[in-house]
């Protein structure tokens, strides 16, 4: 069989509370998804930070490259008409 | 052409030092800022995980069953913290086995505390009170220090860290309300401690090769001596509160700089122990190297399982 020596790296995201979005908290290495998910309890939630715990194996997350965020997120830098204090609005106009 | 692109990458980088911008894991960065990080933060973690080496031994002494309770789950928050940061120090690619050996191989350094021995109960508070109020004045800062997931980890580290101080306060509390034998306990235990606890901050400015470059890239944000006396300031009417007597016949009060004047460390048991030289050095990695080694046959098994099962749903599947 082909055994790596290291358990495979996991990204864990922990939902504070219902209604909230799960949010990345840190990572940590497991054999499998599940031990994952019982380590990232351990780790993670020891004080009821979490209702809700989302793994994912770090090889399968992909990012955006940080050197080129300047050009890649240039496109939303120079559409101000997106944000509504770029209309005027007479001080008469109540509730807009 | 390329010492050019290089050029501009520094600057970028060193614009957001300047502005107080985090430096994230894929941003660019100087070798030698991520060799540095890397090195600190993997002594941390080495720290945080020999840091339960001493306390756990008092796990099945501990005097009541509420006192252990709470110590086990102080030590499991040290393991907690050792994993923030070791997958804090994965983000600028150490990989955990390396940092493990060379903690074993005695490559790697962790806090010099730590190869003290716990002599009686009264150690377990000296500790909490002490050795984690030192380390709370130590972590703080680095909340705001310049590398995002290394700060994020001290967050977290730093709201469980309170809960350890205030515990081994109580203990050092309860032992100086109670009996003489106990108050004496207690006196004995901080008589200990003390030292060991200044020498935490690491060596006097002068004498730290690290800290000017760690200061200017915004890793710390206080030198070594800045901490030390702001920790001794802080403890000083705590110990008096206590009713015991620090340990240095030259501490006294300074009104000039507002703060106390202390006697001097003693620098060569200092670097005795960072040699591994102390009491428990050999001790220490001795037990952390046969933990790992026995445990080597849970970790190769999780492995065989995980696989097992991955085949097992790929079988299925295909069928």
């Amino acid at each position: 069989m082909n055994m790596q020596k290291e358990w495979p790296l996991w990204e864990v995201f922990i939902r504070s509370k219902q209604g909230l979005d799960h949010k990345h908290v840190g990572s940590l290495h497991a054999a499998d998804a599940e031990m994952a998910i019982q380590n990232a309890r351990d780790v993670y939630t020891r004080r009821m930070e979490g209702v809700s715990i989302w793994v994912v194996e770090s090889k399968h997350i992909h990012a955006s490259n940080p050197d080129e965020a300047e050009a890649f997120f240039d496109p939303a830098n120079d559409k101000v008409y997106r944000h509504p204090t770029f209309y005027e609005v007479p001080a008469e106009i109540k509730n807009m | 052409m390329e010492t050019i692109v290089e050029k501009s990458l520094e600057e970028q980088f060193e614009e957001k030092i300047a502005n107080e911008i985090r430096i994230e894991p894929k941003d660019w960065m100087p070798d030698q800022y991520r060799k540095t990080l890397i090195r600190q933060i993997s002594q941390h973690a080495h720290s945080e995980i020999v840091g339960m080496l001493p306390e756990g031994n008092w796990i099945t002494r501990a005097p009541s069953l509420k006192r252990k309770a709470i110590l086990l789950s102080k030590v499991q928050d040290e393991a907690g913290h050792g994993l923030y940061l070791y997958s804090a120090a994965e983000t600028l690619g150490a990989s955990r086995d390396q940092m493990i050996a060379d903690l074993h191989s005695g490559k790697a350094k962790y806090s010099s505390i730590f190869n003290y021995p716990t002599l009686s109960w009264a150690d377990i508070g000296a500790i909490g009170w002490l050795v984690d109020g030192a380390a709370i004045m130590n972590q703080v800062p680095l909340c705001r220090t310049s590398y995002g997931p290394y700060a994020r980890a001290m967050v977290r580290v730093c709201k469980e860290e309170s809960f350890h101080q205030r515990q081994g306060f109580e203990i050092m509390m309860t032992l100086c309300n109670g009996a003489p034998a106990q108050k004496k306990m207690a006196q004995e235990a901080f008589n200990r401690w003390w030292w060991p606890t200044l020498m935490m901050f690491g060596p006097k400015d002068e004498e730290s090769p690290n800290t000017e470059q760690s200061m200017r890239w915004k890793i710390k944000r206080f030198t070594n001596d800045e901490l030390r006396q702001r920790f001794v300031d802080m403890m000083v009417p705590q110990a008096e509160f206590l009713g015991l007597t620090v340990p240095d016949p030259d501490l006294k009060w300074n009104e000039t700089k507002n703060g106390y004047d202390f006697g001097e460390v003693n620098w060569e048991e200092f670097w005795n122990v960072v040699k591994g030289n102390g009491p428990c050095n050999k001790d220490r990695i001795q037990t952390r190297v046969k933990a790992h080694e026995e445990g080597a046959w849970v970790r190769e098994a999780a492995l065989a399982h995980a696989q097992k099962r991955a085949q097992r749903e790929a079988q299925k599947q295909e069928k």
